[in-house]
């Protein structure tokens, strides 16, 4: 299982690797520079030049996703367990889903700044939506009789979730961040664009800006990089907690 | 003692309020074994969950040791048809729980091995339930329950889901295990055969709402050989026409 998915990722990069290299080939142009070109680039530049920014972007996108587990899990526990906290709540949460949170961008920046704190609650806005849902479904889809051993058992409410409620949603609370790091990292992007000097999306727009497209490709490539070291993380970590699964 | 007197159970449906149990009085001595059998939707599982305290709305009077239901102060082992375990715990931490939520974290002592060394699972400790078969997912069950210490064992038909030769090697597994520790059982069932070789009494219920038809001493319990004997036939017999009747 765990060899196929390497052999499925090495495959991708593989395909990827030799499509850009063709399109470079054939464009023979400086916008579409050489993999290989780019892959020394990077070597060159890495620890001088780009690390930093990637620290940043690191940051900011950890504390984002930590933060947004922190809000959205124990909400859409309580929504799940609670049927009274889910009528309240999940209209509300219905409501607001389907609004463009990058719509939302300009007044979290009238609101909070330029600075760090909009493009945590960027990210987190983005996120945290998807882990409540996922959170509040986990819990429902738990049949009743998982709880009745336990509720015979005269446990209390710290041990039903301990025991019940963490376990059983993990796997799919973990998924949810998964898939939602794909938007995270654009949000991230997007926001990095404007009112700070360090981040992978400053250091590619500020590259293109400079007409220095090695720099514009080797960050695009870190950027992606860094998304996909995320991504296996956290399936790494569905994989080791979940081995019940 | 467990005394039971008037107890009725309404559920709440859409637009209605359902009879489930309809004043149902039972007395049973401790360390004494019953069997409830009944057609489906007899009301035998809500029985037990009165019993058990998860079904806290009701009418009646049930007591334990002559004291009202609390879960948290009893010691209820309860067993159920889908086995009841946990599929994020291994067969140890799956065995123990009982023990570990009455009395905090645990490990395997001498009594908890033997009881899983006696329904032969103590080599399977690291395995998760989806790696088990039926059979041994309900001794994971029952190991549970005894290794807690019980002061009351409820089974909500433990063993109907397993294969009819798995079931009597259980049933009588079960019956071994029980004489050694004599919990005050009770076991509900819908098969003739599992109330006779299982219950010192044998409770009738009556189809939906839930009544007590009849209380049968059954003098086929603990016989060796049971099922070869006549007065095992003829009981059948009897219990098969109550039911019919009904």
């Amino acid at each position: 299982m765990r060899s196929r998915k390497w052999r499925g990722a090495i495959y991708s990069l593989i395909v990827v690797i030799l499509a850009w290299w063709a399109l470079s080939a054939l464009l023979a142009r400086p916008i579409v520079p050489s993999p290989y070109d780019v892959l020394l680039n990077i070597i060159a530049t890495f620890t001088a030049k780009i690390s930093t920014h990637v620290l940043y972007s690191l940051g900011r996108i950890l504390a984002g996703i930590l933060l947004a587990a922190l809000l959205g899990v124990p909400l859409g526990f309580l929504m799940g367990y609670y049927d009274r906290i889910d009528r309240l709540l999940s209209p509300l949460v219905y409501f607001t889903y389907p609004i463009p949170k990058l719509a939302l961008l300009p007044v979290v920046m009238l609101l909070f700044g330029l600075g760090e704190v909009s493009k945590l609650i960027m990210i987190v806005l983005i996120v945290v939506f998807q882990v409540v849902i996922t959170s509040r479904d986990a819990v429902k889809s738990i049949p009743a009789e998982t709880f009745h051993s336990l509720q015979s058992l005269g446990a209390s409410k710290i041990q039903t979730f301990t025991e019940i409620i963490l376990p059983a949603s993990l796997p799919e609370v973990l998924t949810a961040i998964r898939l939602a790091l794909g938007t995270a990292v654009s949000i991230l992007f997007f926001t990095e664009t404007f009112g700070t000097e360090y981040g992978m999306g400053y250091f590619i727009m500020d590259a293109w800006m400079r007409v220095n497209y090695l720099d514009m490709y080797a960050g695009i490539v870190v950027l992606s990089f860094m998304g996909f070291c995320i991504f296996s993380a956290i399936d790494a970590a569905e994989t080791h907690l979940c081995a019940w699964r | 003692m467990i005394q039971v007197s008037n107890l009725s159970v309404w559920y709440q449906a859409i637009n209605e309020s359902v009879l489930a149990l309809d004043r149902v009085s039972l007395d049973i001595p401790r360390g004494d074994i019953i069997t409830l059998i009944g057609p489906s939707g007899s009301g035998k599982s809500t029985f037990l969950y009165v019993l058990a305290g998860i079904q806290r709305k009701y009418a009646g009077i049930v007591t334990i040791d002559g004291r009202p239901i609390n879960p948290k102060t009893q010691r209820v082992g309860m067993i159920l048809q889908n086995y009841g375990l946990l599929p994020w715990k291994n067969v140890r931490d799956n065995a123990l729980l009982g023990i570990k939520i009455k009395s905090g974290p645990q490990e395997l002592n001498d009594y908890s091995h033997y009881i899983l060394q006696q329904l032969d699972i103590d080599t399977l400790l690291d395995r998760y339930p989806k790696e088990l078969s039926g059979g041994q997912r309900q001794r994971v069950a029952i190991a549970r329950a005894f290794i807690m210490k019980p002061d009351l064992l409820l089974m909500d038909e433990p063993f109907s889901a397993l294969d009819a030769i798995t079931r009597e090697e259980m049933q009588a597994l079960f019956l071994h295990i029980w004489k050694q520790n004599s919990v005050t059982t009770v076991f509900v069932t819908h098969s003739v055969d599992e109330a006779l070789y299982l219950g010192s009494k044998i409770v009738v219920f009556s189809s939906s709402p839930g009544r007590v038809l009849e209380i049968i001493d059954n003098p086929c319990f603990q016989m060796e050989d049971l099922r070869l004997q006549d007065q095992y036939h003829s009981m059948s017999m009897r219990l098969r026409k109550i039911l019919i009747k009904d």
